[in-house]
């Protein structure tokens, strides 16, 4: 049984391909910026495509980023996609002087070192040993900048999937039920669903009162 | 690094898929959601699907197809055709699509792109491109050049694709979709300099279009520097498969997504 999943409606997001692919898994997501509904849901999914400045004032003048912080570092399970991840980090060098959630100590910068940007298309997601909902594989990245790898993410209890453009850039990061992504898993076909379906289940142990 | 790309491509016209020759006497081939699916289990990387009769009867793209494509794969869909507002892309991003490609409305208005840019990111900012030679004859002594040609090929505008391609981008165009119009349904092989002239004047992926028939052209454009091939007669058409020009891409020592790469989708 999926739990009840909440797409955070930030307004800057493309939540159709996330929504397809949730449905192929059985579960009908519910759209909402409400902060009450993303504090109590289940699972909550924040999908990310544009800047990293207009998602920060999307999600601040709806009110949740106390509730998105709370469901992070709760370890509720909570899934980030793309500029979504970024989002946990401190800040982003897309938009200075923005604060992120910060619940990832981590930076975003620009990928440099690529020979074209967008990173658009498949590549390798390679994850630590410590990793248990990502699984190596190839997945489908479509971004320009990307999360930091750092020390204090490892300090602060998250394993690290990482990949490669022309530099090593983290694909993924994970903490108990919380999962965020740099790629999409939504558009990564059988890698991707596989992906999603053992983040359901992780939400849905940790839902049933389990160790998340 | 990034894997080479290989992406199928739906002209679509009433619902079906269709493909012609140059864009024009267009015939039927088949269901676009039955091809998706079959596509995406070949191993395709990322589909596009155009509304090859929109521009012309100044209508936006089929959002119903692209919603029933949507539902149905988990890959990536660039979608076009008749554009014409930011509005009309961010209706395609709603039923489906991940990118939007803008051709004819881009050229009249190039400050579309800007805006579909600031609303929707550079990743959903797709520059299509259908390049017509000047002159017409390939001669090997002369320096090529190339113009845009819009409204489904039916009209030559007189602008320099790669001056247009270079405008495009620094406007926001995040990918550029180039299709030479000259080898269109052809099967005589993309036009490798107009890719090559291409790749070196834009720092954004570049996905060759128009003309393909066998592996060893895809090769020859991925050589020329673009980072995917597109295709859609030969594999309409059974002439070959995603999975065996994949196959063979990666025998030759090209870096692709295998098919069997990823676990079984269940």
């Amino acid at each position: 049984m999926s739990p009840e999943v909440v797409l955070v409606r930030t307004g800057v997001a493309n939540v159709a391909s996330v929504t397809a692919a949730l449905r192929r898994l059985g579960v009908e997501p519910r759209l909402s910026d409400d902060p009450g509904v993303i504090r109590e849901a289940a699972a909550v999914v924040l999908p990310g495509v544009g800047a990293f400045g207009a998602g920060m004032e999307r999600l601040d003048a709806a009110g949740l980023v106390t509730p998105l912080r709370a469901r992070v570092e709760r370890g509720e399970p909570t899934l980030a996609i793309c500029l979504g991840v970024q989002l946990l980090g401190i800040e982003s060098e897309e938009e200075p002087g923005v604060p992120g959630l910060g619940v990832a100590p981590a930076r975003t910068r620009r990928l440099m070192g690529a020979p074209r940007l967008p990173h658009f298309g498949w590549n390798e997601v390679a994850p630590d040993p410590g990793c248990t909902i990502i699984q190596p594989g190839e997945a489908y990245f479509a971004h320009s900048y990307r999360l930091d790898d750092s020390a204090a993410l490892a300090a602060e209890g998250w394993a690290v999937a990482r990949s490669n453009e022309g530099e090593p850039f983290v694909a993924a990061i994970e903490r108990g039920a919380v999962l965020g992504c740099q790629f999409h898993p939504e558009l990564s076909g059988a890698f991707g669903a596989a992906l999603l379906e053992r983040w359901l289940e992780r939400a849905a142990v940790a839902c049933a009162g389990g160790v998340a | 690094m990034v894997r080479l790309r290989v992406i199928p491509c739906l002209d679509v016209k009433d619902g079906r898929v269709v493909k012609g020759v140059r864009f024009q006497g267009l015939r039927d081939a088949g269901d676009p959601v039955e091809r998706a699916v079959a596509y995406e289990r070949s191993g395709a990387d990322e589909l596009c699907l155009l509304d090859v009769s929109a521009t012309r009867e100044g209508r936006a793209s089929a959002v119903e197809t692209v919603r029933a494509v949507r539902a149905a794969i988990g890959i990536p869909l660039t979608v076009g055709g008749g554009v014409r507002r930011v509005e009309d892309a961010a209706r395609l991003l709603d039923a489906g699509a991940d990118k939007v490609a803008v051709n004819t409305a881009a050229l009249e208005r190039p400050e579309l792109l800007s805006e579909i840019k600031a609303r929707l990111g550079a990743q959903c900012t797709i520059l299509s491109l259908d390049a017509a030679r000047r002159g017409g004859a390939e001669d090997p002594d002369s320096s090529p050049s190339w113009e845009v040609v819009v409204a489904g090929g039916t009209q030559r505008t007189g602008t320099d694709a790669i001056q247009w391609a270079r405008l495009a981008v620094s406007l926001g165009a995040g990918e550029i979709l180039a299709t030479s119009w000259d080898r269109d349904g052809t099967g005589a092989g993309y036009d490798v300099e107009l890719l090559r002239a291409l790749a070196d004047a834009v720092p954004v992926p570049l996905i060759a279009s128009g003309g393909a028939r066998t592996t060893g052209h895809m090769e020859t454009a991925l050589d020329a520097g673009a980072s995917a091939v597109l295709a859609a007669s030969i594999f309409h058409d059974g002439l070959t498969t995603v999975s065996q020009v994949k196959l063979e891409l990666a025998r030759s020592g090209r870096d692709v997504r295998l098919p069997l790469s990823s676990p079984t989708a269940r």
